[in-house]
Parts: C-alpha cells; structure tokens; sequence
C-alpha cells in the first residue's frame, strides 16, 4: 500500500503555534502504529486562524484538520484520521472552505498546494513555464504584457511595473540588477513571507523573467532578518534552482545567464524605502538616498535596477502566462488585477485573502474576517501599515482601490488590515506613529528627524492637557511639514495615521482618555 | 585568540566567505552577530582593517542598525512585537507582564535573559507575537508566555 501522504505546513505562523510539534507527533504515532505515511511540509493556505491546518490526501482528496494541537495527534488517528475520519478538528476538504475557495488565487494559488522545496512539485504547478514562454515571447513582449496588465507595485508605492521595467530595459549599462524587496516591515503584513515560504520558486521565476525583460543578470533578495525560516526556506529554494539549472548561466540552454543573491537585513525598518535598501545592499548604513537619479537609471552600484517588491514580482509569471488582458479584466479603474489583502489584529479569522481590487473592506472583515477576535464592535482599522491612516467604522464601506483610498486620505499600501476593537486608545496610537518615527527615521532629513521626536512631546502635552488648543495647533502645523518636507515616506506619511486620529477620535485626546491607558 | 568573546581566526575566516568584499559589510557584521551575540570594538577595528574601510565607516554601519548590538546580551533574548497588529491584542499589557515577570525593562538584562522591543514579525494574523532567541510564537498570552520562558530556562 502506498504511503498516505500528509501536510503539515512549515511556515512562521503555523510554527509560531506548534505546526513543527504536530508534525513531530504524527511521525511518532504513525511509526508507533505501523501506518506508512509521506510527511509533506508545505506552505500555509493563508486561512491562518486555522493554523495548524494539518491535511490527510483521502482517495485523491486533501481533509483539512484546523488547530491542531500535538495534543490531540493521538486522538486524531484514535478517530480514524487517516482515512479523513470525523474528529471536532476536522474541517473537511480544503477545497470546499469558503474562506479560500471565494478568493481570486492569482498570484498565491500554489501557495499550501506544493512542496515549496521540490522543483518537481513546482513543475507539476505550471512552474516555470511563464518562463519558457518569455524566452519564446522575447525580452520587448514580455515588458509589454507587464504594462498592459496595469500591475502597479505591490510593496506599497502602487508605481506602475511595467513603466520601471521599461526604463531599465531602455538604459544601456554593462550590468543591470533586479533587486527585490524582501523588507517586509509594515505591521499587519505578511504576505511576502507567506509567498516565499509556501511558493520561494515563484519569486524566483519572476525575478528570472524581470532579468530576461531588462537585460539583467544579477538579482538580489532582501530579506529582513525578523523572518529566520523565511530565510532557511529561501536559500534552499534558491540552492534548489541553481542544482536543476534554473538559476546560473544559460539557463536551460536559453542562453540566458542570471543568479540570484540573498542578503539579510538587520533590522532597520526605512531599508524597506527603495533607496535605503540599496543603501544596506552595498553595505552601508540604510540612509535614503535623493532622488533623482531613479533607480531605474542609478540603482544598485550606481547602475539600472529594476527594483520591485516580492508580490510584483511573484504576480509576473501568470501575467506572461495567463495573458495580460486577463490580469487587467480583474479589478476596477486603475486598480488592476488582485491584491493579497492581509486580515491581522483584533480579527477573529485573520489571514491572507487575495482578491480582485473593488472589494471594501467591509467584506473582508465581515465576511471573511468574522468581526473582531474579541467580539467587540470595530472601532478603527488601519490599512496599509503604520504610515497608514486610520479609519473609522463608518468608512469600511470604501472599496479598496488604490485611487478611492488616496480621495479619503488613506492609502492601501502593502494590503495589511489591521482592526482595532473599541478598547483601542487612538491618542496613544497616534503618539506611537511619532514614537516608531523616532525610532526607525534614518536621520538624513530633519523634518522626519526632529519632528517625530517633537510630535511625541506635543502629543503628550495634548494628552496632558497642557495648552490644547495651542498643541492641537502646532501638531497640526508639523504633521504639514512633515508631509511637505520630509525626503521619503517614513516622514512624510507618519502624519496620515496621527491626523486620522485626531479627526475620526478626538474624544481619545480628552485629557481623561489619553492618561487612562 | 579571544577577546571579549572576540575570536578573531574565526571572524577573519567568515570575513573570507565574504570574499573581504566592503559591499558585504552589512552580511559579515550579520554573520558575526549568529556568531558572537554582539558586536565588540575589535571587530569594527578588524573589519576596518579587512574591508580598506575606515573605522568611522565600518562604526556607523554598526550603531545604524538595531541588529548590531555593542553590549553582549544574555544567554537568551526575549523579544516582544510592540507593532499595532500585536498592540490590538495586547502587547501592550504582555510586555508590562513580561517585565513584571522578568524583573526587567525593555533593553535590559537579568538572569542572562535580555528582553527587546521588535517592530512586526510578520504573525499579525497570530497576534500577539513574541520572539525567543530567533524563534517566533503567536497567540502568546500571559500564561503562554510564562510556558515558553519556562520551557526556555529548562532547555539551560
């Protein structure tokens, strides 16, 4: 009898609640009972309140066991698990949860269904063949399907890919280099770990195909260093590539020569700005660099880079392969294709939810999220990471385009959707906006510098109830010149979420309020 | 030979695996941190020297990241997520727990256990999160964190 085949995911949050000692325990009770099992360690589905998500492949089908504990492995086969039996953990099969199955999988649909670390689980999944297709399709075809896709940058600044990938490819250099942004540092955002993780071979293949766009044979990743397994994962994906002549020179007798080199941060949040990461990629200090020149033209070592974020990136192979049009009949306006949203915080099911833009946050609280983790009424959610704004309860119904978010002072950003239920203090949120500002500003321009350090004192003396009206005012006027001034976003966005709390919650600024905490 | 911790055959030897590239700096002083724990001031003068760098060059790489500690840390560190994801669960009061319980304030060290703040480990969906020596756990409530710091003193 062949070998009944589980999964048991390895991915940070799955082993963050004991993904590794489940798996651990089946082996162990498996052996202790004779049964013959293949021990599968895949990504997460994203249905992350479920984690552990264990599956058993039953007649061709995978049954999903949600939370399971190492505690209850043994109760588990007791009940017949490997034959799918019924148990209080057992959910049923993986491709009746709602909750994944009314997703718009693009970019994440191998992300739980492989092995991250089997090129052959990979190929099995349409994996590589984008590639191929590019390499039939020629360099200047391929940059056009981009931009015909409208996919703009998914790391947060919304730019649009193709228009980058253009410029790159236009400039003549002796070297160029994709550089891809791995800094995944917002709050609430999880999405590029989670496709490295369970997919690092999709990553891989779309930075192969940005390479062979531009004319570029060198690509790094960088990684933040608060994501350790992402790392383990990666390098033996990329060490994967490079054995079976994915990565290195003339890849697959193409005549194309790319690899690609992993760097770890060290934990700077602004190496996240693209300037500042190519800063820390030639060794330096993360200190954002003036632009012009772009990047695209004077990126890493002076020279064109294409530099994109991981979900961009990992987005290309089924745009070269599906076709453009059909990525650009997704979504509404100049919000094409789909965004991975992220369900964090106060949330009773958090987790990754890629969908066509247009969806309002709303929906995704709501109907997937099922309200907050507390079962208290939402009182703010931020979007779009610690420079994003907060919102109240009254503007979930915005839909999430990336145009419709700007109109209400907000943005989109990375996709993280952080909820806060009504014990949330908006006055010491704000105050920690100016706080983290403080914290990670990289120093160069003063505005960000000194103003998120005089942000924190000014927030205090409202707080205080030192000379409100006269704080209020100054704060006000230096969220302006930060906004104004400041030489990135780190500055210049630390506003957003400290206004939007002073106009959606200005009861928390009472005096009363903001020392209660 | 070693001082403060500092084997410099060892270090000269990760420095070679970087091919003494000065563009690898931020990578070596990261391999030196798995290493050594910390950053001491022979390694910034040593990697000077390698990398044909000054020492005020390698020295503002190293006092620009959080990574790069110049104080040896405990045995074991302990760091709790102050990010909004975590503070809509929590972390807030986890870390008051977590002082309390430790007997020490965010940067410091008792019992060779150095408890830090970190800013987002990516388990926002599993929030609160905590990391103990480079190892990340969700869902971590008072009583769990208690757990996990026991489990981390037996392993001693």
């Amino acid at each position: 009898m062949a070998a009944i085949r589980i999964f048991v995911p390895r991915e940070t949050a799955s082993v963050s609640v004991g993904a590794d000692e489940v798996a651990v325990e089946i082996a162990r009770v498996a052996k202790a009972q004779g049964a013959s099992i293949e021990l599968i360690r895949n990504g997460s589905w994203g249905a992350t309140w479920l984690e552990p998500l264990v599956e058993v492949v039953v007649d061709g089908n995978r049954i999903a066991y949600g939370n399971v504990a190492a505690a209850d492995v043994a109760d588990l086969f007791s009940a017949g698990f490997l034959e799918g039996g019924k148990h209080e953990r057992r959910i049923g099969p993986i491709t009746e949860i709602p909750y994944l199955i009314n997703q718009d999988r693009w970019t994440f649909f191998r992300c739980g269904l492989i092995d991250p670390l089997s090129i052959d689980s990979f190929r099995e999944h349409k994996g590589f063949d984008a590639l191929e297709k590019a390499f039939e399709m020629g360099a200047e075809a391929v940059v056009e399907a981009v931009t015909e896709s409208g996919l703009r940058g998914r790391g947060g600044a919304g730019f649009p890919t193709g228009i980058k990938w253009r410029t790159v490819a236009g400039a003549s250099a002796d070297q160029k280099y994709i550089a891809c942004n791995a800094d995944e540092g917002d709050s609430g955002t999880f999405s590029d770990r989670l496709l490295m993780e369970g997919d690092p071979c999709c990553l891989i293949e779309g930075m192969l195909i940005a390479g062979f766009a531009v004319a570029a044979s060198k690509g790094y990743i960088y990684l933040r260093s608060e994501y350790p397994l992402t790392r383990s994962i990666l390098l033996r994906a990329l060490d994967n590539a490079r054995e079976s002549g994915w990565l290195g020179e003339n890849i697959q007798g193409s005549g194309f020569d790319f690899d690609i080199e992993l760097h770890i941060g060290a934990g700077s949040y602004v190496c996240g700005e693209e300037t500042a990461m190519l800063e820390s990629l030639e060794g330096k200090a993360g200190i954002v660099r003036y632009k012009p020149p772009l990047p695209a033209l004077e990126g890493l070592f002076g020279k064109p880079t294409v530099v994109n974020n991981v979900v961009s990136l990992a987005s290309v192979p089924n745009i070269v392969d599906l076709g453009a049009g059909r990525y650009a009949s997704l979504g509404v306006n100049r919000s094409k294709g789909t965004l991975a949203f992220q369900l964090a915080g106060n949330i009773k099911r958090g987790g990754l939810v890629e969908k066509a833009f247009g969806i309002t946050l709303r929906e995704l609280i709501d109907d997937w999220g099922g309200g907050t983790a507390s079962g208290r009424p939402v009182k703010a959610v931020q979007v779009g990471g610690p420079l994003g704004a907060y919102l109240p309860a009254e503007q979930l119904d915005t839909p999430l385009d990336y145009e419709a978010f700007a109109d209400i002072g907000a943005m989109i950003g990375h996709g993280g959707i952080v909820v806060f239920d009504d014990s949330a203090n908006m006055a010491q949120l704000a105050r920690f906006a100016m706080e983290f500002c403080a914290i990670e500003s990289c120093g160069k321009c003063t505005p960000c510098r000194i103003g998120s350090v005089r942000g924190v004192e000014v927030i205090d003396r409202i707080i205080e109830g030192v000379d409100r009206d006269g704080n209020y005012d100054l704060l006000v006027e230096l969220c302006d010149t930060m906004e104004d001034a400041s030489l990135c976003a780190m500055g210049g966005l630390t506003p957003f979420p400290v206004r939007s709390a002073l106009k959606y919650f200005a009861e928390d600024f009472a005096p009363s309020q903001g020392a209660a905490t | 030979m070693t001082t403060n911790g500092y084997d410099k055959d060892a270090a000269g030897n990760i420095i070679d695996e970087f091919g003494a590239r000065p563009e690898m700096l931020v990578q070596i002083l990261q391999a030196f941190v798995q290493r050594f724990t910390w950053i001491p001031e022979d390694a910034v003068r040593h990697l000077a020297e390698k990398l044909n760098l000054s020492r005020a060059d390698v020295h503002g790489v190293v006092s620009y990241y959080h990574d790069f500690r110049t104080e040896p840390p405990g045995k074991h560190v302990v760091r709790i997520c102050q990010a909004e994801a975590c503070q809509s669960m929590g972390s807030r009061k986890l870390t008051e727990h977590a002082s309390d319980s430790l007997g020490v304030g965010m940067h410091g060290t008792k019992n060779d256990v150095t408890l830090e703040p970190v800013y987002c480990l990516g388990n926002c969906a599993c929030s609160p999160a905590i990391m103990i020596d480079n190892k990340t756990y969700g869902r971590v409530s008072p009583e769990r964190f208690d757990q996990l710091v026991g489990a981390m003193r037996q392993s001693d």
